[in-house]
């Protein structure tokens, strides 16, 4: 299936968007490490529905308006974008902070949704389990706390950045840690709203995830009217790579159940 | 030259085995690794010596701010310096100094600052900084708003030391109702303020502009890169339009005098090697923690990171080579010293007579012989 990058602007900021496939659109928002690459998993999707990949303001080569302070004004930024898109309702699937942003984006309105999907969401806390600290962390911890399967780990290590990738990678590090730094990774207002995400909700998580502790999807599994949650053994906290394909036949699977 | 006797309060019993099993000694570093009662007699003795920096003439004595590390054990500097002001009574007492984005309130540091010189009737010379990245880990303060922060603090801090209060502050970080000081500083329009740095250009252009002309200091560099920061900013000066005074410069530096190079280098050779390699080194991702400078400069600094190779311990004679630290006989020390003052022009020179884990008996020789043998050549 062909893949089109595209730019799209929303009022003063213009994003990259990678978009392909057929139906109903999905909008896929990334995780604190930027656009991941068209992977099997969006080829998968793209089977099925109008898949857009969008990358973050502040990320990669997109924009980076000044008025973007914090992961409230990226979920405001992204009700916008959804007006834009021309369809009534869309396919929402976040993975990490991009899960964290789409469920702020839903607990302020979902008129724009059809459902929402969170794979390893940020943007909860459990008191006495810390998510990892991936500031600190060297390249080598990084990567190991990834992935269960530490054959992807190496994969990653030896893979040397180019020059320009290597600045991307800045970038997305440092936007990330603009959203993300403190409170790290959650936003304690955001428990007391879930509530209000009044669409079907699947949250799915990584069984092995040491940066977004798995035990967190207690917390959506309490608060999410519509939630059903779901684990992927043997699996870190990139589901979406490591567990390619169980990952998109969860979400697959879980889409189809609805219209 | 005017001389600073500066100080950091390492910790020098720690295990340094104990130490290299963890990233850094800074932040994650176990604090059961610090006896309170080897902690205390490190207090008292360093107490002792900036209050003996006085006696031996030394112009000013300085603290500074640094957290959760073994490489400072100051995170409160202003406690150190009330106690100074009650052992000292001529010399000027320097806070080098208090991390600005690092509170959530500013106003405390005024406060502190307005009362430090109010007991010290105007003794107190105030410095204004960031902290270094790893503070950042330590604070959980996010280092993408530390220029914003540093910027408004900085705003608030001198406005409510110098305007009328009680009046209102209204900031992106810091909102306050009612800004009114109680007490005002003793000094006149305010304390000094000096800006210790490593040398970001924006840093040297804002230190530099006429409504501050603040004294700028560059810390813990190479001799060329004091006298290219200095440099920035006469040059920056006279864009401006004005020229830079030597008071407005200066640069810090660990010094060790001894009677021959030789001894000198063998006895400071423990004191300047754990300073670098056990106390200060903290790998990347602590250091530069996104945001804590612009996103160019990091680009910048991990070019020139990666040319330069994996990470090794500094050798004296590597920190002796690079003028990173001055160390030798009287002469040798009085050479090195003046040709950097001769080609900035600087008139504060700070130096660092206790480092790493140098003991009391070596740094108090090293101060002695300092102030006797080095001190009256570089006085003006």
């Amino acid at each position: 299936m062909p893949v089109n990058e595209q730019r799209h602007k929303v009022r003063d900021v213009s994003v990259r968007v990678w978009r392909s496939g057929k139906g109903t659109p999905l909008v896929y928002l990334h995780g604190a490490a930027g656009f991941p690459g068209w992977l099997p998993f969006f080829e998968q999707l793209a089977a099925k529905y109008d898949v857009l990949v969008p990358e973050h303001p502040g990320f990669g080569k997109s924009d980076n308006p000044a008025w973007i302070r914090n992961v409230g004004d990226v979920a405001m930024y992204y009700l916008d974008f959804l007006d834009g898109l021309g369809a009534e309702r869309v396919h929402l699937v976040g993975h990490s902070l991009g899960g964290w942003i789409a469920a702020e984006l839903a607990v302020r309105n979902t008129g724009r949704l059809a459902t929402l999907s969170l794979i390893a969401p940020a943007g909860v806390r459990v008191k006495g389990v810390p998510s990892g600290d991936n500031f600190i962390w060297s390249p080598e911890e990084l990567a190991k706390n990834l992935f269960h399967d530490q054959a992807f780990a190496e994969r990653m290590l030896a893979q040397p950045l180019s020059e320009e990738d290597a600045d991307l990678a800045l970038t997305n590090r440092f936007m990330a840690a603009k959203l993300g730094w403190e409170p790290r990774w959650f936003n304690p207002a955001l428990e007391r709203w879930l509530h209000r995400i009044d669409v079907p909700t699947l949250v799915l998580w990584g069984a092995d995830d040491k940066l977004m502790p798995v035990k967190y999807a207690e917390v959506w599994r309490a608060r999410v009217p519509q939630v059903s949650v779901e684990t992927i053994p043997q699996c870190g906290h990139l589901p979406h790579i490591e567990k390619a394909e169980a990952t998109a036949g969860k979400l697959l699977g879980f889409l189809a159940r609805r219209p | 030259m005017k001389f600073t006797f500066f100080h950091l309060m390492p910790y020098r019993p720690l295990d340094m085995a104990e130490r290299h099993k963890h990233r850094a000694a800074w932040v994650v570093l176990p604090n059961t690794l610090y006896d309170p009662k080897k902690g205390a007699e490190e207090y008292h003795a360093y107490i002792d010596q900036l209050a003996h920096a006085e006696e031996l003439g030394f112009d000013v004595i300085a603290v500074n701010e640094h957290h959760q590390t073994a490489y400072g054990l100051m995170p409160a500097p202003n406690l150190i310096a009330s106690a100074l002001i009650q052992r000292t009574s001529k010399a000027k007492i320097a806070i080098l100094g208090r991390a600005l984005p690092l509170v959530n309130n500013p106003i405390n540091i005024a406060e502190e600052f307005a009362m430090l010189d109010n007991l010290s009737k105007g003794r107190i010379i105030t410095g204004f900084v960031r902290g270094i990245g790893n503070e950042y880990h330590a604070t959980g303060i996010n280092p993408s708003f530390s220029h914003e922060r540093f910027q408004e603090a900085h705003d608030l801090i001198v406005a409510a030391w110098t305007r009328p209060g009680p009046f209102a502050f209204e900031g992106e970080h810091y909102n306050l109702r009612y800004v009114n000081l109680w007490p005002r500083p003793y000094q006149q329009p305010h304390p000094p303020i000096w800006i210790p740095s490593m040398g970001s250009s924006e840093t040297i252009k804002w230190a530099a502009s006429p409504e501050r002309k603040y004294t700028f200091l560059v810390t813990f560099s190479g001799r060329d890169l004091v006298a290219r920061y200095l440099n920035l900013y006469r040059e920056q000066a006279k864009e401006f339009g004005y020229e830079a005074s030597g008071d407005q410069l200066g640069w810090a530096s660990p010094v060790y005098v001894a009677d021959t190079d030789a001894r000198a280098q063998e006895e400071a050779r423990a004191g300047m090697e754990t300073l670098f390699n056990d106390f200060l080194a903290v790998p990347w991702e602590m250091l530069m923690p996104p945001g804590y400078t612009s996103l160019s400069s990091m680009k910048n600094t991990m070019r020139m990171r990666k040319a330069l190779g994996a990470k090794k311990r500094h050798s004296l004679e590597e920190l002796m080579a690079s003028g990173t630290v001055v160390v030798g006989s009287p002469r040798t020390v009085r050479d090195e010293l003046s040709k950097l003052r001769d080609a900035t022009g600087a008139n504060n020179l700070v130096t660092m007579l206790q480092f790493g884990v140098l003991d009391n008996e070596h740094t108090r020789r090293n101060m002695e012989l300092f102030a006797a043998e080095v001190m009256p050549h570089l006085r003006d």
